[in-house]
């Protein structure tokens, strides 16, 4: 069973993810390289967040559920705020490399460093997010977790304790409730992806508005996860974020119903430059 | 160390790579620094990628055959085409890093979540005296700080007596000492490793059958490590090598001492790259002056060469499945003795580039790569390993440290294409993997685990 589960979870929860890096990114270094940065990134928003609630708990002394919640806001401004650093960084890098190219374009455009980071982010915290719940439901023993957190614990006496319905879900009780972990850490994936084309694009036409939409939505799907031991009211509306989100990338990147036909029909357009071809070239300057 | 050799050091040549090939990078370096006034601001995968393509400085390859024949000698369009050419092979050349990096990470990883054998505690190395079993913190703390100093000390003694013994020429000695090493790294470490894993999964295996494997393993490992083999089958043994090795590291340095020992490696191989005196740059200078190949082995190589022969474009004889590394012949510098292992794998750090050679009509098809020394990736292998092993168990730590050995490579490599000098590859990627793994182990890990216990998300 646990392995089943193990790789089931993992298939839900990195599925998307895995078909994208594979054959979008994986072939580019430059997309590569930008992938990591982006990791990067997220991890030091994470370093920060962690840092400000450590202090914070150790200077109130106690951990309740409050401080938990400023906690995980601040996480997500501190990843929006990361995100525009990243933003920057990509856009001087950009910049440098048109200035170095021989014709003047980079070999990268920022809309496809804009959708990569998006996907870097997205899959760094879902890793974040799953990976120990994961290990944890390969079996005892099989992965060599030493020293479990107590919270899993917990966390899985819980789930046995909670109902029928939650252990029927997922076919047994004994480890921490993965499938609906699974399909949150899909959705923030795809949600990452999706702001990462979103943000990128406002902040590169100072748009405002697509900014604070950006930072409210992560700000909602976050919130909406407070919900979660009841799945459906926490899964299902972050999955319609999802899709909306998704619906405004797509025209964010300039995409449109009638791209999607025409890329559906296989049509080809016909370029509409004359090529000239001539048996004396000389070399092209730059 | 990575390295890239410096075209300005071997200009004595007339005709040198530097006007016969593409590869060479130092006349535009003017032209460089002014293309870069305009993104200067930004450390970006701009200046990376373009700079770790183009630092191949002529090299010494042995016979030093470059294409003297024809070459186009425009300057402005040789440097436009180096410009381009570099843009695009550098992004590369970072990948060409990432993946093997990150392999050997995987193999060490892999081996401390499944076999217990390496995360048990069986006694230290003789280089390590000091135990750490002391109930109070101060106590370990100054065993783990004596540790580290008699082991940098016999690093050091071990790098400057290697340096000496290539200064007068007693290169039969050093080969001897090399050879020895890689014999115990194939051999004993290999089958000790094997056994463990069978143990493991409890999988039965008859001597015999022992025999012929490690004897396979071993023989076709030195004959591809020291004489000739493909590429990729000697990129891959050198990964093993350098994982079996880290593995040895993890498993016998105690916990404090080994974050200390990783943090005092990376100032020694910042002082030893960089200092005028210091012994790795002037086995790497000694070896320039001379021109000659250091020593085979144990610098992993990403380049492919191409074979070439000069007068004739022999597409028969070359092409994409002739990858013939010539280990013996590049300049590769390789101090690791296995009897000492401990104290060499330092010094397997400092690459020396070696430029594959080609003929003009290959110009498009050459592939250059960029050097990185073995102690480097048992190094990085030690801080993602016992970040593994000893994180309580947590696998946030052991992807943070990885994430942050590759961003400090990346850095490295750019830097490597803006200085186009041999370089430290440690201190920053060690520095990096140490505040994440410190980091992530004591505020990330907690504020994580409370989230993932109330299932909320960030």
């Amino acid at each position: 069973m646990g392995a089943a589960v193990f790789f089931g979870c993992a298939a839900i929860a990195f599925g998307p993810a895995a078909a994208l890096v594979l054959l979008t990114v994986a072939a580019e270094p430059l997309r590569v390289i930008v992938l990591v940065a982006g990791a990067f990134f997220w991890l030091l928003s994470l370093l920060a967040a962690s840092l400000l609630w450590f202090v914070s708990v150790q200077l109130s002394g106690r951990e309740d559920a409050a401080l938990l919640l400023l906690g995980a806001a601040a996480a997500v401004l501190l990843q929006e705020l990361c995100r525009f650093a990243c933003f920057k960084l990509l856009k001087k890098a950009d910049e440098g490399l048109a200035t170095l190219s021989e014709d003047g374009r980079s070999p990268i455009s920022l809309r496809q460093m804009a959708y990569v980071s998006g996907l870097s982010f997205g899959i760094i915290s879902g890793v974040f997010s799953i990976v120990n719940i994961l290990a944890d439901s390969a079996g005892p023993g099989t992965v060599g977790i030493h020293g479990d957190s107590p919270y899993y614990f917990i966390t899985s006496g819980e789930a046995r304790g909670r109902g029928r319905e939650e252990e029927e879900e997922e076919g047994s009780g004994s480890e921490a409730p993965c499938l609906p972990t699974a399909f949150l850490t899909m959705a923030l994936v795809l949600l990452h992806t999706f702001w990462g084309v979103i943000f990128f694009d406002a902040c590169e036409r100072r748009r405002a508005g697509g900014l604070g939409l950006v930072v409210g939505s992560h700000l909602l799907a976050s919130g909406l996860t407070f919900l979660n031991p009841w799945y459906e009211a926490s899964l299902g509306p972050i999955f319609i974020l999802t899709l909306c989100t998704g619906l405004w990338a797509f025209g964010t990147a300039g995409g449109s119903f009638r791209n999607v036909l025409k890329c559906l029909s296989c049509k080809q357009e016909p370029e509409g430059r004359v090529v000239l071809y001539s048996a004396l070239q000389v070399p092209p300057e730059e | 160390m990575i390295t890239f050799m410096n075209n300005s050091d071997s200009e004595e040549e007339p005709c040198n790579e530097r006007t016969s090939l593409m590869s060479a990078e130092s006349p535009p370096v003017p032209s460089y620094q002014d293309g870069l006034q305009a993104s200067e601001a930004g450390e970006a995968q701009a200046h990376r990628k373009r700079r770790a393509g183009s630092s191949r400085g002529p090299n010494n390859t042995a016979g030093g055959e470059t294409s003297g024949s024809g070459v186009p000698v425009r300057e402005r369009a040789l440097e436009n085409e180096e410009e381009e050419l570099t843009l695009k092979y550098g992004a590369k050349h970072v990948i060409m890093l990432f993946v093997p990096v990150t392999l050997c990470m995987i193999v060490v990883v892999a081996t401390i979540k499944s076999v217990r054998f390496y995360t048990e505690k069986n006694g230290q190395l003789i280089y390590t005296p000091f135990s750490e079993d002391t109930p109070s913190v101060g106590q370990r703390l100054l065993n783990s700080v004596l540790n580290t100093i008699i082991m940098i000390s016999v690093i050091i003694v071990m790098t400057v007596f290697l340096v000496l013994l290539y200064k007068y020429r007693c290169y039969k000695f050093i080969h001897g000492w090399l050879i020895l090493s890689s014999l115990m790294l194939l051999f004993l470490f290999t089958y000790i490793y094997l056994g463990e894993v069978l143990k493991t999964y409890n999988v039965a295996m008859d001597y015999p059958t022992l025999f012929i494997v490690i004897w396979n393993f071993g023989a076709v490992g030195m004959i591809c490590i020291h004489w000739k083999g493909p590429l990729q089958l000697q990129q891959a043994y050198l990964i093993m090598i350098s994982a079996l090795m880290a593995l040895v590291f993890i498993k016998y340095l105690p916990e404090w001492s080994a974050w200390v020992i990783l943090g005092a490696i990376s100032i020694y191989d910042l002082m030893a790259v960089l200092c005028p005196k210091g012994p790795l740059r002037m086995l790497v200078e000694t070896a320039q002056e001379r021109n000659e190949p250091i020593f085979p082995a144990l610098i992993y190589s990403s380049a492919m060469m191409w074979t070439v022969g000069m007068a004739k474009p022999d597409t028969a004889a070359r092409g994409p499945s002739q990858q013939t590394w010539d280990a013996a012949e590049d300049g590769r510098e390789h101090l690791k003795s296995p009897s000492h292992a401990e104290s060499q794998m330092s010094e397997a750090r400092s690459p020396v580039p070696t430029r594959p050679v080609t003929s003009l009509e290959e110009l498009e098809e050459e592939e250059r790569g960029v050097k990185l020394g073995l102690g480097d990736f048992i190094f990085y292998s030690v801080l993602v390993g016992k970040a593994a092993a000893t994180a309580s168990g947590d696998w946030n730590t052991t992807l943070a440290c990885f994430v942050a050995i590759l961003i400090g490579l990346c850095l490295t490599l750019l830097l490597l294409a803006v200085f186009k000098k041999a370089l430290p590859a440690l201190p920053i990627s060690i520095t990096f993997g140490l505040i994440f793994y410190f980091s992530t182990d004591n505020l990330v890990r907690p504020f994580m685990d409370t989230l993932a216990s109330h299932q909320l998300y960030i």
